[in-house]
């Protein structure tokens, strides 16, 4: 379903509100750095979002940070705060936010923005070393921000 | 509102670490041969007042078996890149028939040249690597062509030097006509670069100690540069590291050899003033 989704945007042929995706240059942040609406208008996958988390080629958060609730995956990083919890801690306004561009809430933090394409010091092409290409693409695609939110959002304390 | 949530991040922060590698010695003290003593840690130099009060050498950050590797030269497989270099210094090479033994009495006598080199070149009127000068010495003075950036005869000329100033403090000077390629290398060390938007200061400077994904962070000195990496089995120069970290950042890097990264060799160096020169050394 994703998948036709993604294909019908890139070949323009888009129909409806359901598909619209929000470009990273359009996305709407509260004063607190939070984002209200949806980046997709499909409700997030958390499963697909913890493998998003934990792989490296995809969102890497695992080497940042840390967390008991994906203890099975080896080398948790220690730059970033653990994440049990954040689902209780953060509204999915909140977190959404935090996943598209931390700095809206952190401001000067170390942590990247993962869906943001321009604003960049010699942007790269990937992990090459090479430049960017003209359209860089952010890091998680709109939908991959809503499976990881979906994700965030089980880590409740309990 | 925003002052619970970070209290309660950081009540998170203190559960305990679940499957980190094999972890360093950050006490540990580095003694090559059983005699040349290596200053791995030390005040900082006044310089870095207010950034940092203490520097350490990255092989403080290695795990147990690598920082034994640095303890004896016959472990130190980096050490074999040293021999070639002493070898190449005695031999012949370009149309004037000269070694560099025509010139200088041997490598022992380059002692003070590792500890204070990135270092401003009157003549040139520029800042020169030790890379450079060689080049200078190959083309000059020997008639040989030169050697690419970081290759690997480069790399073993630099290591035979540095071998020979292990145990001396570095100490590169960071003022006169230097000053201004200082100051572009630090204005490079706290630019953040790439999509990931990463600065050396936020990975080496905030962040040392920690881990990033199965990385021990050091301060990403180097003052053991050239070093042996277990993971290519092969010298690396200081530009070659530089140019991975920026790469790293989802950055577009620059090149070995490049200006900004003579100026950052530069910057980066004196944040090391102080500790030993300990290359060549053994990393992961
Ligand atoms: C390079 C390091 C780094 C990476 C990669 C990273 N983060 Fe972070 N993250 C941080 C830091 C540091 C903070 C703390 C904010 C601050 O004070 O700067 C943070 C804060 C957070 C918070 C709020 C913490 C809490 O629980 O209160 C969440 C949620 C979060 N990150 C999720 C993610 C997710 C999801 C990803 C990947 C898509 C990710 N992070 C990738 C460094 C990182
Ligand atoms: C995303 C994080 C990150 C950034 C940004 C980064 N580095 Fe590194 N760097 C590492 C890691 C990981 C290592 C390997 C472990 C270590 O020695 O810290 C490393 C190693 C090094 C080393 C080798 C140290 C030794 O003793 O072997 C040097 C030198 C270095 N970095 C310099 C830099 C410079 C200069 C910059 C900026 C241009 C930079 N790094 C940016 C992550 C980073």
């Amino acid at each position: 379903m994703k998948r036709i989704a993604t294909c019908l945007v890139a070949l323009g042929l888009s129909t409806g509100a359901a598909l619209a995706e929000t470009a990273p240059g359009d996305v709407q942040f509260d004063d607190y750095g939070a984002i209200e609406a949806s980046l997709t208008g499909t409700p997030g996958n958390a499963e697909e979002g913890r493998k998003i988390l934990t792989t490296k080629s995809m969102g890497n958060c695992v080497s940042c940070h840390a967390a008991d609730a994906y203890a099975d995956v080896p080398f948790h990083g220690e730059v970033g705060p653990w994440l049990d919890g954040a689902g209780s801690r953060w509204s999915a306004a909140e977190l959404r936010g935090l996943v598209v561009n931390a700095k809206m809430t952190f401001e000067g933090t170390v942590m990247p923005a993962f869906y943001k394409v321009d604003g960049f010091t010699r942007p790269g092409d990937a992990y090459t070393g090479k430049a960017a290409p003209a359209d860089l693409p952010p890091i998680l695609s709109a939908q991959q921000v809503e499976d990881v939110v979906a994700y965030l959002m089980t880590l409740t304390d309990e | 509102m925003k002052i619970n949530k970070m209290l309660s991040t950081a009540a998170a922060l203190t559960a305990f670490v679940i499957a980190t590698p094999v972890l360093a010695d950050e006490d540990a003290e580095l003694v090559i041969n059983g005699e040349i003593e290596i200053v791995t840690k030390t005040a900082a130099p006044a310089h870095l007042d207010g950034h940092l009060s203490e520097i350490m050498s990255g092989w403080r950050f290695r795990s147990d078996d690598t920082q034994a590797m640095e303890m004896d030269d016959f472990d130190n497989p980096g050490m074999l890149g040293a021999e070639a270099g002493f070898e190449q210094f005695e031999t012949v090479m370009g149309s004037e028939g000269k070694s560099c033994m025509d010139c200088h009495d041997g490598v022992e006598s380059l002692a003070n040249v590792r500890p204070t080199y990135p270092k401003w070149n009157d003549d040139k009127e520029q800042v020169y690597t030790i890379q450079m000068q060689i080049n200078d010495c190959l083309t000059e003075r020997m008639g040989a062509d030169a050697q690419k950036y970081d290759n690997s005869t480069m790399l073993n000329f630099e290591a035979a030097l540095a071998s020979v100033s292990r145990g001396m403090p570095v100490n590169v000077a960071i003022d006169g006509p230097a000053q201004s390629t200082w100051e572009q290398g630090k204005e490079m060390y706290y630019t953040r670069y790439g999509q990931l938007d990463l600065s050396c200061a936020n990975c080496h400077e905030q962040n040392y100690g920690n881990m990033i994904r199965a990385d021990h962070l050091s301060q990403g000195q180097i003052n053991a540069f050239p070093a042996y990496r277990l993971k290519n089995a092969q010298l690396n120069g200081a530009h070659s590291r530089f140019k991975g970290c920026i790469r790293d950042t989802r950055g577009e890097t620059f090149n070995a050899g490049s200006p900004e990264f003579v100026a950052l060799e530069l910057y980066v160096a004196s944040r090391g003033n102080g500790l030993s020169v300990e290359g060549p050394s053994v990393r992961n």
